[in-house]
């Protein structure tokens, strides 16, 4: 072990790792809000303004812990409206548009394949904080999880169309998938400490779980091994700028306004 | 007795109050049934009740915990505080046996313990129609009107039908 845990190096770090993880969920969850009433179907429609709905409030949970460890009195609402673009520390895969209803669905099952044993590895925490966001979280995103998977099956092995759709929608997001498995040196730390896995310790279960359900899907995994990478220092892709200037209009516009 | 203990009316009093509340979202249940509520306990003239939330985002914790606040007042408890407990996270295992019963009654088959989601393929389920008793059933969604519920349908008597997810 490290530093003590009530150390300020080691606040800093939790604080930037519940940063990491608040706005994976925030940037998803707002894109699945998106769709609510454009979903092909009904069902469909009320399942994705349900899975942003766990998002987001998974994005309070560590948005909140994020503010507490940094302890300078900021709220989960600060962090959400109140942060720049360089300031989010989100994967690029995340707030890739949300294109046709595969692509949002193969970016769902991409993420999910990946945040699962994520949030299983972190229930063994040294920071009980971290543990307990996590346990909580990932009865959830179980369910993220089954419905994505099944989706992209039913969708890949599905007809002509469906199948090219979802081919071209993985085609799209792969290289957006590698930078979960890349290791800074917060990431080492955090390691080294007890606070989170290694990015790359998740990739055996991820790859396992993506190579079933692919082949399930007839969908071929593409060769390239090119990662597009930059979210967790802040460097994004163009679109993230867009979401942020929809999200956040309310309180640049009106700052401090509330109901 | 002196004032405090007047004035402190006995924890089990203070959760059959509790057991009136109903739930916001599905008003034939109490938070009581829905298993959230995890300790009432005094420390010295304060109550502290500790409350679980179901799911992370459910917009109805707000009005649960606003609720549980009215309530306790409405009978006389002045100081109390609501602390947030999220480990052990809840699990729908919690929900009372009146809790499911009256679910059912109120047209939403309550959760097959044991079938919470693992990563793995859907669960199979045998969810039985909340309206003619049907075992025939099919999933339509894993998420209904609420994250907390699938959609199915009877293929007997042909109703859909909102179930209640293991968690």
């Amino acid at each position: 072990m490290g530093a003590p845990a009530s150390s300020p190096a080691v606040s800093a770090a939790v604080a930037e790792f519940a940063l990491r993880m608040g706005d994976n969920c925030l940037i998803l969850g707002h894109r699945n809000s998106e769709w609510c009433g454009h979903s092909p179907a009904l069902e469909e429609d009320i399942a994705l303004a349900n899975t942003a709905l766990d998002l987001i409030g998974q994005t309070q949970l560590w948005l909140g812990l994020a503010c507490e460890a940094e302890g300078k009195g900021r709220t989960p609402d600060n962090l959400a409206f109140l942060r720049d673009v360089s300031g989010y520390r989100n994967l690029l895969l995340v707030e890739q548009p949300n294109g046709d209803f595969g692509r949002t669905l193969m970016r769902q099952y991409l993420f999910d394949a990946w945040h699962l044993p994520l949030l299983k590895a972190l229930m063994g925490s040294a920071d009980r904080r971290i543990a307990e966001i996590a346990e909580k979280a990932s009865k959830e995103v179980a369910y993220h999880l089954e419905r994505s998977a099944d989706l992209v099956v039913r969708l890949g092995d599905g007809t002509a169309e469906s199948h090219a759709r979802m081919q071209a929608a993985l085609d799209f997001l792969w290289p957006y998938t590698g930078e979960m498995f890349l290791a800074d040196a917060l990431d080492e730390e955090l390691a080294a400490t007890g606070l989170a896995p290694e990015p790359a310790s998740l990739k055996p279960a991820w790859q396992e779980h993506v190579g079933r359900t692919l082949a399930d899907a007839t969908l071929k995994v593409p060769e390239k091994s090119f990662a597009q990478k930059g979210g967790r220092r802040g460097v994004h892709s163009e679109h993230l700028g867009y979401i942020l200037a929809e999200m956040q209009f309310l309180q640049r516009a009106y700052p401090g306004a509330s109901w | 007795m002196d004032a405090a203990t007047i004035s402190r009316p006995a924890i089990a009093e203070i959760w059959s109050w509790l057991g009136e509340i109903p739930d916001p979202e599905i008003p034939v249940i109490s938070l009581v049934d829905l298993g959230i509520i995890r300790d009432v306990a005094w420390a010295g003239d304060l109550l502290e009740v500790t409350v679980t939330p179901t799911y992370s985002g459910c917009p109805a914790t707000g009005v649960i915990n606003f609720e549980i606040e009215r309530g306790l007042r409405e009978h006389g408890i002045e100081k109390l505080v609501l602390k947030r407990q999220l480990s052990p996270a809840w699990t729908t295992a919690w929900i009372s046996a009146e809790g499911r019963a009256k679910l059912r009654g109120y047209g939403i088959t309550p959760p097959v313990e044991g079938t919470a989601a693992c990563a793995g393929a859907l669960v199979p389920l045998e969810v039985s129609c909340p309206r003619c008793g049907s075992a025939k059933t099919e999933r339509i969604s894993q998420f209904g009107s609420t994250p907390c519920k699938a959609h199915f349908r009877c293929t007997d008597c042909l109703e859909p039908f909102d179930y209640f997810k293991s968690i």
